[in-house]
């Protein structure tokens, strides 16, 4: 197999603590953005959360978005929001509070009614007011879990640093997808609260990859600063980081060609969310180990001492 | 390394056989899978992946029960029941009171009659907290145990009735469930439109007999006791009616769609039970020439004029009724009254087109992503690229293989897991690879490079699958529908990656290491 694709030829040595500073500060800025968007511009809630109703339907080909449009100005329960959905099909929305399983039944008629009876609902979907309310501390609170179960974990498997430096990387990649969907104004549903959490599994996945080589490498070079180390530790796992990232978003474009319309808003979040992921475990949660002070004696195992003598030794030969 | 025990290697030989055994009968055509259910024994593998509503199509509907209002109605029995008793013993009380969760009343000889009242109080119902002020006001409270368990007992009650209705309408393999307190999951599969069912549900089909408050007047306001109801013969009409029930509803043993003799409109013929017969009798009996109304969720249905006693335990219904009124009717009384009135919260349908593009755009996906992935990885690693996509195949039939064991629903965010499982499997070998890579570096020989690649990258693979698997778990224990379906592939997936990019794997390598004997590695 010659014609074997190299990503990296050797393992780099690109200083990334050294440019750090500028990955969290775009970091912070893009939190604080987000943070003043929300309140200001505002998820758009699906049905899902705001209670109403939804029709998915086929039209007859030929048929305007506009003249539905027109044909249900007049509806009583509030205001639709019709959108193409792939060929000759229509997503209608009605977000109601109030709206009630008499007020769907009427919605149903007159859709149907504007739209003649060649017209086929392929999907119907209604939600009360506070059922949504439900779902979205639902999601609130399995975000809240998620967080804590990964910090615990990652707090015994190594050391307190570890687990805030995850959190907070973590906190990081799952606000920058919320601002992915304030920017684009794309549909939040329950689908994208599990492609958030998905990106938060991811993002820890990739996040343990490279504390796990720092944890080794401390141990390994007791002497070296803790700058070096984490240099070290990221340009050593980098060729797998982008190999890993490559086939994960290889399969997601897939997903986004073949997955149909009702799962787009989900794939973007997705890579979106691990790009941010790969980059924040190297500029924010990597860095976060240099200023709580992690040092060798950290994560020291009496092995590891054995370990440290060895590579020490090895190094004064050499 | 290159002695993997035996055992080791019987078990994941075995456990693949098993894995395809379990996936093959998702690839068979529809009348071989029906001939293998249909003729095999049960313990050997003949089930496929069960396709959530999404998938096939399909009603997935959310009910609410009023059970406040159900304890609410028995807080008024049990005022009642206490008026009866206090006045038959002979103890005097002012201001007898209900309300959501309790009764209260006032003892005015506090000193001779406590103990009575007390011991009247605590006979009303089980699960009451009876307390008695130092002014006499006793009030009996249901507690919080005996409120749950009456919520438990209103919705098993509904289940049962809302199974028997749906049954009625020819719907096959319903999914009724209990969800939180006082709430119930309602699916059906295949059921597109579900608004004949919901129309069904909506009718609690409360049936009581009730007689006319003698004291009223067409506009007098009714007094505690009684209540004024709409006739249904006579828009626009009320009838003030006692609040007592006579028959309930629950002492009906059948009820048909029939006409009535005397003009042939359509009726329905009903018989009691014992009890009921009897009290039906009595009270026909003392109320000759008087009118009784028929009710049926607070509506009167019909408010005949009682000619002579009528004891035999059977009746019809008369009223304005069409024949398929009558038919509807005469099914919600068979199937018993809903104890509580039933609230559509949620609702969500699916054509069967959506469903088979649904599953279409599913299986384009994941071939795709299949394709792609193992591309990348001979591009990446070559032959050990080969081998990791082996391991990542019989992955794949893994996956198919535990949900088609534990019958665990597919849904297409489920499908969207499996998707990025392809992605992520590959992961673990990555990383393994890379370790060999890093040894073969710095010039360690081939055998010790690859078995201290595996080790290396163990300690890594692990924990970051774990911490993912946890995101799925909660994923699991919280969500609904769509997160649901995603985090039971993705723990699935997860699951099976480790052991197959681990053990598979490895296996193969060594199988490799034993034939060749390469003195040099070029990865």
């Amino acid at each position: 197999m010659a014609f074997r694709i190299r990503i990296l030829k050797n393992t780099p040595n690109i200083d990334f603590m050294g440019h750090h500073k500028i990955g969290m500060f775009i970091g912070l800025a893009l939190i604080a953005l987000t943070i003043g968007l929300l309140f200001t511009r505002g998820l758009n809630f699906g049905i899902d959360f705001t209670g109403g109703v939804l029709i998915e339907t086929t039209m007859p080909a030929g048929t305007k978005v506009e003249d539905v449009r027109a044909k249900l100005a007049h509806l009583q329960v509030g205001t639709p929001t019709i959108q193409e959905f792939g060929e000759n099909t229509l997503m209608i929305k009605i977000p109601g509070k109030e709206a009630d399983t008499a007020a769907q039944k009427q919605i149903y008629a007159e859709v149907q009614q504007a739209l003649g009876s060649e017209a086929e609902f392929r999907r119907t979907e209604y939600v009360g007011p506070q059922v949504g309310k439900e779902l979205i501390w639902t999601g609130f609170w399995a975000f809240i879990y998620s967080m804590a179960g990964i910090m615990i974990y990652i707090w015994a498997r190594y050391e307190w640093q570890f687990g805030v430096a995850s959190i907070a990387s973590l906190a990081h990649d799952v606000v920058l997808t919320i601002l992915f969907f304030i920017v684009t104004g794309i549909e939040f549903d329950l689908a994208t609260v599990a492609s958030i959490l998905l990106v938060a599994g991811y993002s820890v996945n990739d996040t343990v990859i490279v504390f796990d080589r720092i944890r080794e490498t401390l141990r390994k070079y007791r002497k070296m600063p803790i700058k070096d180390v984490i240099n070290k530790a990221i340009n050593d796992t980098l060729s797998r980081t982008i190999i890993t990232n490559c086939s994960t978003l290889a399969v997601m474009c897939v997903l986004a060609v073949f997955g149909g319309p009702s799962i787009q808003g989900f794939v973007y979040a997705m890579i979106l969310g691990m790009i941010i992921g790969t980059l924040s475990s190297l500029y924010i949660a990597a860095p976060i180990l240099a200023y709580l002070n992690v040092r060798a004696e950290t994560v020291a195992t009496p092995e590891s001492d054995a370990d440290a003598a060895d590579a020490e030794g090895a190094a004064k030969k050499a | 390394m290159l002695n993997i025990e035996k055992w080791k290697i019987i078990l994941t030989a075995l456990l693949c056989v098993l894995g395809v055994a379990y996936a093959v009968p998702n690839i068979l055509s529809p009348e071989r899978q029906a001939w293998m259910q249909a003729s095999l024994p049960g313990w050997m593998p003949q089930r496929t992946v069960n396709l959530g509503l999404d998938l096939q199509g399909g009603s997935h509907i959310l009910l609410e029960a009023d059970t406040a209002a159900v304890i609410a109605e028995r807080m008024q029995g049990m005022l009642d029941a206490a008026r009866k008793e206090l006045t038959a013993q002979k103890i005097g009380y002012t201001d007898l009171t209900s309300d959501k969760t309790s009764i209260s009343f006032r003892i005015r000889d506090l000193e001779k009659d406590r103990s009575a009242a007390y011991k009247i109080a605590s006979g009303l119902a089980q699960n009451l907290d009876i307390q008695i002020e130092p002014d006499g006001k006793l009030t009996a409270r249901i507690s919080e145990a005996g409120i749950n368990a009456l919520k438990t007992q209103i919705i098993s009650q509904s289940i049962e009735i809302i199974r028997r209705r749906v049954d009625e309408t020819g719907t096959k393999e319903p999914v009724i469930q209990r969800q939180g307190t006082d709430r119930i999951v309602l699916q059906m599969p295949g059921v597109e439109n579900p608004e004949e069912i919901k129309s069904r549900l909506r009718e609690t089909a409360k049936m009581s007999f009730h007689l006319p408050d003698p004291n009223a007047t067409a506009t007098s306001r009714p007094g505690a006791f009684s209540m004024r109801l709409p006739l249904k013969d006579q828009p626009g009409a009320t009838m003030v009616v006692s609040k007592r029930v006579i028959i309930s509803g629950e002492m009906l043993v059948n009820a048909q769609s029939t006409f009535d003799s005397q003009n042939q409109r359509p009726a329905v013929s009903f018989k009691f039970d014992s009890i009921g017969a009897k009290r039906f009798c009595e009270v026909t009996r003392d109320n000759i020439g008087r009118p009784f109304a028929i009710v049926l969720d607070n509506t009167i249905i019909s408010a005949p004029v009682i000619n002579g006693a009528i004891c035999g335990g059977d009746g019809i219904i008369t009223g304005n009724f069409t024949t398929q009124e009558t038919a509807e009717l005469a099914l919600l009384l068979r199937s018993g009254a809903l104890p509580a009135e039933l609230k559509v919260i949620e609702e969500r349908s699916v054509g069967p087109t959506l469903g088979s593009d649904s599953v279409e755009a599913g299986k384009k996906a994941v071939m795709g992503a299949f394709v792609l992935v193992c591309v990348m990885m001979v591009g990446f690693y070559g032959m050990f690229g080969m081998f990791a996509n082996i391991a990542l195949a019989l992955n794949m039939i893994f996956i198919l293989a535990v949900l088609s064991m534990f019958q665990a629903t597919l849904t297409l965010p489920g499908i969207a897991g499996i998707v990025l499982t392809i992605g992520m499997a590959v992961d673990a070998n990555v990383l393994i690879y890379e370790r060999i890579r890093d040894e073969l570096r710095m010039g360690r020989s081939v055998l010790s490079s690859i078995d201290l690649g595996y080790k290396n990258a163990m300690s890594t693979i692990v924990d970051s699958n774990l911490t993912t698997l946890i995101v799925a778990l909660i994923l699991f224990s919280f969500g609904t529908g769509p997160i649901k379906g995603f985090a039971v592939s993705m723990s699935i997936g997860i699951a099976t990656s480790m052991f197959s990019a681990i053990m598979i794997t490895r296996i193969i390598i060594v199988a490799w290491l034993r034939k060749t004997r390469p003195a040099t590695l070029e990865l």
